[in-house]
């Protein structure tokens, strides 16, 4: 299964973090920092999986965005970067061509979309229609609870 | 109260700041106006202000004060909150936090709401973080929504059923009804969870996993589904890079591993879509070979036709070739992990595999180096060592030291000549002579030792090696203990493999004596060289300038050096009539029956010659220990049994009581204490001599024998007679594997009648490999005073293709020979 999941700039600067085990705070903060040094560290010529502790890390550039998968021993890292690409391609469509300042304004809708497309690390569905008319879909409810609320407030 | 800042104007403002002094400031503002607001309880912008909150949680300030704001967030009607509500408990209210369970109730309302995504909020939530308790408190409910008709709900609820299985296993059976139709659904979305459904549940039990394959057929129902996937014609819904629903095929043919694995009936089922998907599936795009990944994988993993395998590996064959890296990456990982199921067809790319040592990438190299070792044997290993030798040069230094000791493994192993072999341990100390293990020098000089003609050759090219480089200490220390030792044959100008050089004795002590002084040289170092200016006082003339160094170091500061240097004084002095034998030229030394690190006596120029003694390698030590127990258990109140040739079911005899008491034997049974057996501790019946037996003449006359043989282990006996004690037999047993699998976790035990006394050295490894491809070897010592008829109970215990077996035997074919 998918451990978590990381989304940080070029500068180190984390931008989406969704971790699928119950871990401390601490913790968290410090692998979050060593993993980031890590996969910085990288050339560009280098594969896109590494061995981290006992984990397997997939991670792909996309502009200035590392998105970063951990992922278990037994677990397809070829398969692992298409579910991050299929994510980027959700987080493109929606915000169409999405770039990191999208990611950055928005996270609250990039966790949603993200929650729409995992759930405990696998993939709740494999079409992109289905996740974004769901995520549309949600969209309109919440714009009508907003909007009644602002007449109310009137 | 002004109404708080919204969320994009925070993080606008938040981005303006130009140290991280300034941001914090910001930051410490914003949390004391969230604060207030919180504290006034104000519904309207409690969703702006967490929202702002996750923000900044996530730039690394805390943020736990928000944790009952977010549970005030779901619990409220709107959606807005209810959405921001629940990404704030999935980012701060992990199970971790003592509020967590507050939820639990919210998340109970919400999964039976009247919109369904609000369901779905409340199905991820529990589903990517609920804790134990939460899990048992809903899990009734996640399996009510499992049932639904609306496939937005039922995936959901797939998935989460996946997480209350992982966090409490004895859940599992309530979900199984549940998923009986749940493979019938079109839905790409159910089908693709509860694929992850099935396997979770399939891989944490496997009462469950034999129900899915026997009861309920799984293996045609998925086998039909993947059929469909990939027959079917253009779907753009689920298509990527012309590939039908991908994630779905890799999901199906990963259950179908696990449903295969072990079990041949599902294994064949599965035979033909695995060949199809092997050949058909388009492999110019990432995804394809993921796909192309996963199914040899399942193939590698299954019982699966030899015809299929080779398909397999041929397909991680092409993937080295492929110009994505990532692509090699995983190919030689896989390969790895085959090469000793399927040694020869991994063989067939070893050309590839040798070239991936070039790639870029860290992890490439050292994989490729990893599967280079494997694959070397007697047939390729002159050119493959060469490739490794050049790789050894040139890789980094994080891999010289396990290349390095690949590489002398190997030699050792496989070398085609003895110069080839000294050649080989020359150019690795000389290349990477600073990160070779500290072990393999004692290893090193133990081969030089018993390379006798090379001897000349091998002093002489250690001696200009240390020329050159004094900085390899293992390099050195080897390079000192061999001028100490056939420092005779390096003056004397005699070498038949090259051109000897012309060194006199004053040159030769000048190296050695500037390696005690120089400060690259260890402590080790210094002893080693120290021992061996020692050693020449017997092959050279200048014993003198000898004497004079070994004076200076009575005084070091170095107590191990002054010790030495003290102790070789009085050599001088004396007891210089012992100097010439306790100096002489060392033993071949046998090389002992254990594999890996030998525990060769550190030689270190020690002055006695070093008699191998009877410590054994730590290595296995039970088998001793339990042969004792078996012979505790021999003890007891019986009288010396009356020996006769009798057969084991004649229970009047001692000898049958004798062995009845084996047949009751088991392990977890304490042994009765028996009173006075003097066998508890036999004794090392033969102090003082090496655990090899030395002398072998007697060994022609007894003939061996087959002492076991039995579901493809068969153990042999051979005997030697152990001088001078013509009452001891002992016995080497062999015993060798004819099934394709190999044994492991090998024990031996034997016990032997009253009258005997019996101990068991430890043997050579304790796994059998398959298909003869080698033997365990042990050695039993057999004390037979009053030369009755040996006999022997044997018990073996091993662990073959995953199942544990034992077995009992009755050894009574002994040659007479042996024991009369």
């Amino acid at each position: 299964m998918m451990r978590f999941m990381l989304l940080f700039s070029r500068q180190g600067k984390l931008r989406l973090q969704k971790w699928y085990t119950a871990t401390a705070e601490r913790d968290k903060k410090k692998m979050v920092r060593e993993l980031m040094q890590v996969v910085l560290a990288r050339k560009p010529k280098m594969s896109s999986f590494l061995e981290w502790r006992d984990l397997k890390i997939v991670y792909k550039r996309y502009a200035s965005l590392y998105f970063c998968c951990a992922v278990e021993e037994q677990d397809n890292e070829l398969i692992t970067l298409e579910v991050i690409h299929r994510f980027v391609e959700l987080l493109d469509k929606y915000f169409g061509s999405v770039c990191e300042l999208d990611i950055i304004f928005n996270f609250e809708k990039a966790y949603f979309i993200l929650d729409e497309f995992l759930i405990g690390g696998e993939i709740q569905d494999t079409s992109k229609k289905s996740v974004l008319k769901a995520i549309e879909q949600a969209d309109l409810l919440q714009e009508v609870h907003t909007h009644t609320h602002h007449r109310e407030k009137k | 109260m002004p109404a708080p800042i919204r969320l994009r104007e925070l993080i606008r403002t938040i981005r303006t700041a130009r140290t991280q002094a300034e941001e914090r400031e910001m930051i410490q503002k914003e949390c004391a106006a969230i604060r207030s607001s919180f504290r006034e309880e104000d519904n309207t912008y409690r969703c702006r202000n967490v929202a702002k909150l996750l923000y900044m949680h996530m730039l690394g300030y805390p943020a736990h004060f928000g944790q009952l704001e977010c549970l005030k967030l779901i619990a409220s009607q709107k959606f807005t909150d209810k959405r921001i509500g629940y990404l704030g408990a999935m980012l701060l209210l992990d199970e971790r936090q003592d509020v967590h369970l507050l939820m639990t109730n919210c998340i109970k309302n919400d999964l039976n709401h009247s919109t369904q995504y609000v369901q779905g909020l409340a199905l991820c939530t529990l589903g990517c973080m609920g804790s134990s308790e939460m899990c048992r408190d809903l899990a009734g409910e996640v399996e009510k929504l499992l049932k639904t008709s609306n496939s937005y709900l039922r995936k959901k609820a797939a998935l989460c059923a996946v997480h209350v299985i992982r966090k409490v296993p004895e859940l599992m059976e309530m979900f199984l009804p549940a998923t009986k139709n749940l493979l019938s659904e079109k839905n790409h979305g159910v089908l693709h969870t509860s694929v992850v459904l099935l396997t979770e549940m399939c891989e944490r039990s496997p009462d469950m996993l034999l129900h899915f394959r026997k009861v309920w057929i799984l293996v045609p129902q998925l086998v039909r589904i993947l059929k469909n996937l990939i027959m079917s014609g253009y779907s753009p819904e689920h298509d990527v890079s012309g590939i039908s629903d991908p994630f779905l095929q890799v999901r199906i043919l990963r259950l179908l591993r696990i449903l295969g694995r072990s079990d041949d009936d599902s294994s064949e089922a599965m035979n033909d879509i695995l060949a199809q998907v092997a050949t058909n599936t388009e492999t110019s795009k990432n995804v394809g070979n993921a796909i192309l990944y996963e199914t040899v994988l399942t193939i590698m993993d299954i019982k699966s036709e030899s015809g299929l395998r080779v398909l397999a590996i041929n397909i991680l064959g092409r993937f080295l070739l492929n110009n994505d890296k990532n692509i090699r990456y995983v190919a030689l990982t896989s390969l790895l992990k085959t090469v000793q199921t399927d040694h020869n067809a991994v063989q067939r790319h070893r050309s590839t595999i040798v070239d991936c040592l070039k790639d870029l990438d860290v992890s490439i190299k050292r994989r490729a180096m990893e599967l280079s070792f494997a694959l070397v044997n007697g047939n390729n290993i002159r050119g493959m060592m060469k490739e490794l030798l050049y790789f050894l040069d040139s890789c980094d230094p994080e891999f010289k030291a396990d290349c390095a000791s690949g590489v002398f493994l190997a030699a050792e192993k496989y070398a085609p000549s003895k110069r080839w072999h000294i050649d080989t341990i020359m150019r690795v100390l000389t290349t990477a002579g600073s990160y070779v293990r500290d072990d393999s020098v004692p290893n090193l000089i133990q081969l030089i030792t018993n390379s006798v003609e090379m001897h000349a050759y091998t002093v002489q090219r250690l001696y200009k090696a240390l020329l050159d480089d004094i900085s390899q200490q293992p390099l050195v220390q080897v390079s000192s203990w061999c001028i100490g030792e056939y420092g005779d044959l390096l003056v004397s100008g005699q070498c038949e493999e090259e051109e000897p050089i012309q060194v006199t004795e004053d040159e030769v002590l000048d190296v050695l004596e500037g390696l005690l002084v120089s400060n690259l040289s260890t402590p080790v170092t210094r002893g080693y060289s120290l021992t061996a200016i020692m050693k020449l006082s017997t092959r050279f003339s200048s014993v003198n300038r000898i004497k004079k160094v070994v004076s200076i170091y009575g005084s070091s500061i170095d107590v191990e050096l002054q010790q030495r240097a003290v102790e070789y004084n009085a050599l001088f002095k004396k007891y210089d009539h012992m100097r010439p034998a306790l100096l002489e030229r060392m033993p071949i030394m046998e090389k002992t029956a254990s594999n890996g690190p030998t525990e060769i006596v550190q030689t270190n120029g020690e002055t006695e010659p070093s008699v191998p003694d009877t410590k054994h390698p730590p290595l296995v030590t039970q088998p001793a220990n339990q042969a004792n127990d078996l012979l505790d258990l021999l003890g007891g109140n019986d009288v010396v049994p009356v020996i006769q040739t009798t057969l084991p079911t004649k229970p009047a005899s001692a000898g049958g009581e004798l062995l009845d008491l084996l047949g009751d034997l088991s392990l977890s049974s304490g042994p009765a204490p028996a009173p006075s057996v003097p066998i508890s501790q036999p004794p090392f019946l033969l102090d003082g001599l090496s655990s090899q037996p030395l002398f072998n003449d007697i060994s022609a006359a007894i003939p061996p024998m087959t002492a076991y043989s039995k579901n493809g282990l068969k153990i042999e006996f051979t005997f030697e007679r152990a001088n001078p004690n013509p009452n001891i037999a002992v016995i080497t047993i062999h015993a060798t594997n004819t099934t394709e699998a190999d044994m492991t976790e090998f024990v031996f035990q034997a016990a032997v009648p009253k009258t005997f006394q019996l101990q068991l050295l430890s043997p050579s490894s304790n796994i059998v490999p398959a298909l003869n491809q080698g033997s365990v070897t042990q050695v039993i010592r057999v004390l037979n005073p009053q030369k009755q008829q040996l006999r022997m109970r044997v018990k073996l215990t091993y662990t073959h293709k995953g199942s544990p077996i034992q077995d009992l035997a009755e050894v009574n074919n002994f040659p007479p020979q042996s024991w009369q």
